[in-house]
């Protein structure tokens, strides 16, 4: 136990988790180098995108139960890192949307989000991540006080709407992005049995002081 | 070099002549009479890519008329990146299971309305001494495209083998459902057998191809060995691959893709630029394997000198 603290404490701890953040963007990198993306690069290219964002994301959202689970309360530490990555993977998943499948064309950009309602739930997502992005420098947590953290609740309306963008766009099977949904079932519901939790100690604990 | 552009459809085909493998009438005879044209597809479907030097030849006279304005993709782009959700979803699956698949025997129950109903093999259908070689365009509903230099006959030949009856108004094709060799039968993400269908009119038309071969070999079976059509002027998805039943009929047929999603697939599904799926523009595509989708979509796909009389009249945005 004492070596797990010790080692979550050290660089090299970092180190790992911030490797595995990049190497999916290093091996999609290499593979577009090598060719290696099959007939349809540009879809190979969206769905491993697309799946590392959701990844990531979910990942992040692991931190917390994994941290009350385990007390291993210093997980803490990367959950920023794991965050801001998976909006790195979810705007190159737009950006390659937008640059090889609609020519940059804004005015077809915009039809979509709004025509397309499995477009719109990603476009929702994807500008979640940025705002929490833009706020998650230590400078913004400190100006923003309180109000951080009812913005970066957000992250759950992100979360659930990537994951119905991925059923969304979907033609038939929907299997993958259900075994998805399910992870994320899971990693909401442990929020939900913790407020709840916290709600029953808050009404037992105010004792009368008299 | 010569090309004689005389209608929309024509490419030429010089560029394709690199891939191309010729073979004396002997061998391909002798592939044919040994009843090797399945098997030897069965060898060649391994992998996408290594398939090739596997794949028995099968030669088919060029056919002048058709031959395709774009570059023709090459064999291992159309037998490695395949719909064919019978092997499963991914796009590489059909190349990776398709090698399961027994062709041989392979029996067609023809029935409905037809004078001369019955089973017949694949050689009783398809008059091997008549192929020719149509160079085509490929227009997948997902927006993406191909050319692919098909061998086949005129899918009308075939119907009128089998002498259809005059009430006969629909075809329908019904695909191989074999779920132990089709691992993507196990999971119900269609409505196995696959079914798609045809009006006459649209069966009967000179460019429906009935398919046995492409580049010069025996079709592959990620591609629908050991027969298969192809209607170039409609979405990839309205050509049935692995044909067992041929079913003419008063009524239009109820197809696998428009029952599964309605609002989504149409009966015609006739290529259209200006009707898109609910969920993309069908306005421009990617011609594999390019990454930019900066191919303008053709109506009819390039076909509608040929085919457009065939809807005068009709609504397309309302029967797409």
């Amino acid at each position: 136990m004492e070596a797990v603290q010790s080692f979550l404490k050290s660089r090299w701890f970092y180190a790992l988790v911030f490797l595995g953040c990049v190497l999916p963007a290093v091996s999609l990198g290499w593979d577009t180098w090598q060719g290696d993306l099959g007939v349809n690069p540009v879809e190979t290219l969206l769905h491993r995108s697309g799946r590392d964002a959701i990844g990531l994301l979910f990942a992040s959202l692991s931190v917390t139960p994994l941290k009350r689970l385990t007390g291993w309360n210093r997980l803490q530490r990367v959950r920023r890192t794991i965050g801001v990555w998976s909006f790195v993977y979810a705007f190159s998943h737009f950006l390659i949307y937008v640059v090889f499948n609609e020519l940059g064309d804004v005015q077809a950009i915009l039809e979509d989000v709004l025509k397309r309602k499995f477009i719109f739930a990603g476009m929702l997502a994807l500008s979640i991540l940025i705002a929490l992005t833009t706020t998650s420098t230590n400078g913004m947590i400190r100006r923003l006080g309180r109000r951080w953290q009812k913005l970066h609740r957000l992250v759950y309306v992100a979360a659930i709407s990537a994951t119905v963008h991925f059923v969304w766009g979907q033609k038939a099977d929907i299997s993958e992005p259900l075994i998805w949904a399910a992870g994320l079932t899971v990693l909401l519901g442990l929020r939900v049995v913790y407020a709840t939790r916290k709600r029953a100690a808050a009404r037992l604990s105010p004792a009368p002081s008299r | 070099m010569l090309i004689k552009r005389t209608r929309s459809s024509d490419v030429p085909f010089s560029e394709v002549t690199p891939e191309r493998v010729y073979v004396s009438r002997r061998t391909f005879m002798a592939a044919l009479t040994a009843g090797t044209v399945g098997a030897a597809a069965q060898l060649g479907a391994e992998e996408a890519g290594a398939a090739r030097a596997a794949q028995a030849p099968l030669a088919g006279r060029r056919n002048p008329k058709y031959v395709a304005v774009d570059k023709a993709n090459t064999f291992e782009q159309i037998t490695g990146y395949n719909n064919f959700y019978e092997f499963g979803t991914d796009k590489d699956d059909p190349a990776r299971y398709a090698a399961q698949l027994k062709v041989t025997p392979w029996t067609v129950q023809v029935d409905g309305l037809v004078k001369k109903p019955g089973n017949y093999g694949v050689a009783d259908l398809v008059n091997f001494n008549a192929l020719e070689e149509r160079i085509y365009r490929h227009r997948c509903v997902e927006a993406w495209s191909m050319v692919i230099p098909w061998i086949g006959v005129p899918l009308s030949d075939v119907l009128a083998k089998v002498q259809p009856e005059p009430g006969a108004r629909f075809v329908e094709f019904t695909t191989l459902k074999r779920p132990a060799e089709m691992p993507g039968q196990r999971s119900a993400v269609l409505q196995w057998p696959y079914v798609e269908g045809l009006r006459m009119d649209e069966a009967m038309h000179p460019l429906a191809l009935m398919v046995v071969g492409l580049y010069g070999k025996v079709l592959p079976n990620q591609n629908g060995a050991p027969l298969r059509v192809h209607l170039p002027w409609k979405y990839g998805f309205k050509s049935g691959k692995s044909i067992v039943r041929i079913r003419f009929t008063d009524k239009q047929p109820q197809t696998s893709w428009a029952l599964s999603a309605p609002d989504e697939y149409g009966f015609y599904a006739n290529v259209n630029p200006s009707v898109p799926h609910p969920r993309w523009s069908q306005a421009r595509e990617k011609r594999l394997p390019a990454f930019f989708a900066s191919t303008p979509t053709q109506m009819f796909n390039g076909y509608a000198d040929e085919v457009a009389s065939l809807y005068s009249g009709m609504d397309l945005k309302k029967n797409f």
